[in-house]
């Protein structure tokens, strides 16, 4: 007998682990499933520098202004502004009777707190930098202040055309001082503690499984919102997203396997949108040889990027004939920066830049590329996408004599390496965080954290500190055309398409958008049986 | 037997320290870190965030720190997953991971065993083709092929089951499935070896001989003979089922545990890399334990030594 049951013990102790109830709960009516993303790392607004939190973020929370349809910043918590006559002082009045998910008034000392704690040290938010342009921000205290509970008054330190729509960002929104000081960065973690202004708030939060947030019965716009419940669905596999999209049991999703998208190219689901972003190759400039411009124009032009595009890419990215992509506006806000500013070669004519490439090489001494190096190519091994550019370019570029060996690291070794400035060539990318070039120009001054380069050019540095503080926009953009110029006199990177963003999103769904950032508006999407 | 488990923890306080202390030192050699991007925040962010979590100091500070916390039963806070404590994480995933995985070792054994029990009993049948045709099969196929066609099986083509979650006992089909058809694969064929080995033993045939039941036989002199190797696959595969799999959490989105193994490392997040390979070495060693113990109970015959 006592054997008999001790025969059964390892059963028994898997047992009991699995008793414990199996609890459960049903979507109910008027609930919007999508998913955005997996997991968010943090959806703090000051922390968060991820797209998919971004959009997590805009719905529980909300700034001064936010983004209609078109990507125009109109009024949110702010009712309007009076900008001053040189654009460095913004006065904001806020609407009347805000108040915070839980009920408390929301005053415009609460952008005050929120905005210093953002560039606060102790809170390490990536996104600090973007208040750069308030007056104070280098003394560490910024010249924001609150005369009275509806007035916000914002000193600048220069005119900065693009001021409004910060105050859309993320990290411009404004967080509960009681509750931060309280519970420290655990208050952005749970539904009880993650109080917002925006238009829904969190109400159950399974971390790696969904997070839902229901209508916000304080916010000013209520009776204008959408679905009663959104359901953000916090998926990480592109198949079983596409799978659960196909079922019905989201009705949006941000991911499509690269495979996949061939498939749904045509159908009315599939939507494809620019997004501020430039796919790019990274020289090292203080390497022998590709020190020399000349090697870099070379081997810059000698890509075909139709092919890339088309083959490789697949979701109709653009291909690049500059660095600052399509679909920032320039001085005049009609007009496209990139148009205006134009390719510094044509990215469809291969041939012609083919034969460029062979020109460029030979007049830096390395006909057919004789006397040059095998280079290294690097990039991330997480995505095939990046290993089948990597095996094009390797292709094309020994059409021009250059040799080049691949070799592929782990995404945090990637990364390391590439800021070290340890490689020859490595694949790049970069997105931008506002309508303005400028966040394309900045990371190219010496020493700046994300100039993976290594590229120092002092007429470029002098350029972008007169850039930050010209007030005349017209001037302004400009310089910013002339600092673009330089990047292409030196041939510092090569660029290979322009991002774009594609998801699927159910014909049920109606008045949804997104932002050129890549955020997902829903908080207005209704579901049509 | 209470002086050799005495032992024994002892023995397990020593490999879980010896554990740490070498992953600790080897995720500090790996390159890279928390805190890099596509998109690096600014050098003062940085370094404001590297005190935040202490990284600024030497590493064998570091060190002295990390055991000097774990010895007051702290893992400290996730550096990636900002303002959730490793303890917390674990605990949440693992109550998860725990339950999907649980029930998958149920039915890895309760399936497992007898198939391979049918299998050692008609040897060289069609049967015992069959079965081990299937076992081949379960051992040979990876999971996340498993649960792709599964996927596509029950879901797209039949409709009949959901894809993601665990809100109902419906969300945990496939990936009990998924989770329990290698085990089962491999305690059939475990299983179907061992029976065969004992099934030829003298004992058997006396049993036979003084005229017990086939189902006397088989059941009280034979299982209990032929399922020790089993136990002895049961421990660690106890302790690696109930942690999660990456690949079918991911697929099926289950918010469990086996997640935070890999994506700490990809992510560099020093304190979630501690806290996982701690965690899960501890539940190796007390599940090998309790399989030691299970064994004497048994086996008689076995002695502690």
């Amino acid at each position: 007998m006592k054997r008999r049951i001790a025969l059964l013990t390892a059963i028994v102790m898997v047992f009991v682990m699995v008793l414990s109830a199996c609890g459960g709960t049903a979507g109910g009516g008027g609930t919007l499933p999508v998913n955005v993303g997996s997991d968010p790392d943090t959806i703090d607004p000051a922390l968060n520098s991820a797209v998919d939190g971004a959009t997590l973020i805009i719905h529980a929370f909300e700034g001064l202004y936010t983004l209609d349809k078109n990507g125009v910043p109109v009024p949110a918590q702010a009712k309007e502004v009076k900008i001053s006559d040189d654009g460095t002082v913004y006065t904001f009045t806020l609407r009347d009777g805000l108040k915070w998910s839980d009920g408390k008034a929301l005053t415009a000392n609460d952008f005050v707190y929120s905005w210093n704690r953002a560039i606060d040290p102790e809170t390490a938010a990536d996104y600090e930098y973007m208040f750069e342009v308030i007056d104070g921000y280098d003394e560490g205290k910024l010249n924001v202040t609150a005369p009275d509970d509806k007035t916000l008054v914002v000193t600048l330190k220069n005119r900065v055309p693009y001021f409004l729509e910060l105050t859309a960002f993320p990290t411009f929104f404004p967080v509960r001082q009681d509750i931060v000081e309280k519970y420290g960065d655990a208050w952005a973690t749970k539904a009880d503690t993650y109080i917002g202004n925006g238009p829904y708030k969190i109400t159950d939060w399974v971390p790696g499984s969904h997070i839902t947030m229901t209508k916000n019965k304080n916010y000013w716009n209520y009776k204008e919102l959408g679905m009663e419940n959104i359901k953000f669905v916090l998926m990480d596999d592109p198949g079983a997203q596409l799978t659960a999209f196909k079922q019905g049991e989201i009705l949006f999703t941000d991911d499509l396997p690269t495979d996949e998208i061939d498939a749904w190219r045509d159908k009315p689901e599939f939507n494809l949108h620019g997004q501020l972003g430039t796919y790019y190759v990274s020289f090292n400039t203080q390497k022998e040889y590709l020190n020399n411009p000349l090697v870099r124009k070379a081997l810059t032009l000698a890509i075909d990027r139709e092919f890339i595009v088309r083959e490789i890419g697949k979701a109709g990215q653009v291909p690049a004939g500059a660095f600052v992509p399509i679909g920032l506006s320039d001085a005049d806000p009609t007009k496209e920066f990139r148009d205006v500013g134009g390719d510094y070669y044509d990215p469809y004519d291969y041939e012609g830049n083919l034969e460029k490439a062979r020109q460029a090489l030979a007049e830096a001494g390395y006909p057919n590329g004789q006397g040059l190096p095998t280079f290294e190519y690097l990039y991330n091994s997480e995505s095939t996408g990046h290993k089948l550019i990597g095996e094009a370019l390797q292709d094309m570029w020994s059409k021009i004599g250059v040799k080049v060996n691949l070799q592929s690291q782990e995404w945090a070794t990637f990364l390391n390496t590439r800021k070290n400035g340890d490689y020859d060539i490595a694949r790049n990318g970069w997105l931008g965080d506002y309508n303005d070039p400028i966040s394309f120009l900045d990371m190219w001054i010496t020493g700046s954290g994300n100039n993976d380069a290594q590229w120092s050019n002092t007429e470029y540095d002098a350029l972008i500190s007169q850039i930050k503080t010209e007030t005349d926009t017209a001037r302004r953009f400009e310089l910013m055309h002339k600092a673009e110029d330089i990047i292409f006199d030196e041939w510092m990177l090569c660029p290979i398409y322009y991002y774009v963003d594609i998801f699927l999103l159910s014909q049920k769904v109606q008045n949804f958008w997104s932002s050129p950032l890549g955020y997902k508006y829903f908080m207005y999407a209704t579901v049509k049986e | 037997m209470g002086r050799y488990i005495a032992k024994r923890v002892i023995m397990a306080i020593f490999t879980i320290w010896l554990v740490a202390t070498i992953t600790f030192f080897l995720m500090f050699l790996v390159p890279g870190g928390p805190f890099l991007a596509e998109k690096s925040p600014s050098a003062a962010t940085l370094e404001a965030l590297n005190r935040k979590y202490g990284l600024d100091k030497p590493v064998i500070v570091q060190y002295k720190n990390y055991m000097l916390n774990l010895l007051k039963g702290e893992f400290g806070e996730s550096i990636k997953q900002r303002g959730r404590t490793v303890g917390d994480i674990i605990s949440t995933g693992f109550k998860v991971s725990a339950k999907v995985g649980g029930i998958a070792i149920l039915v890895s054994v309760l399936i497992g065993v007898p198939l391979g029990c049918i299998a050692a009993l008609n040897r060289g049948k069609w049967l015992d083709n069959l079965i081990m045709v299937i076992a081949t099969f379960g051992i040979a196929v990876p999971s996340f092929v498993l649960s792709t066609v599964l996927m596509i099986i029950f879901s797209v083509w039949l409709n009949l089951l959901p894809t993601y979650g665990l809100s109902s006992w419906r969300h945990y089909i496939m990936p009990v499935i998924a989770l329990s058809f290698y085990p089962t694969a491999y305690i059939s064929r475990l299983m179907r070896t061992s029976m065969l080995d004992v099934l030829g033993q003298d004992y058997m045939r006396t049993a036979k001989a003084k005229g017990l039941s086939q189902f006397k036989t088989l059941f009280k002199h034979a299982l209990r003979n032929a399922i020790l190797p089993v136990v002895t696959y049961l421990g660690p595969l106890i302790a690696y089922t109930l942690t999660g799999s990456f690949i079918i959490e991911k697929i099926f989105t289950v918010p469990g545990l086996g997640n935070e193994f890999i994506s700490s490392i990809t992510g560099r997040d020093y304190t979630m890399i501690m806290g996982t390979t701690i965690f899960l070495a501890t539940l190796i060693i007390i599940m090998n334990l309790l399989v030691d113990i299970a064994y004497k109970i048994i086996d008689p015959r076995i002695k502690f030594k």
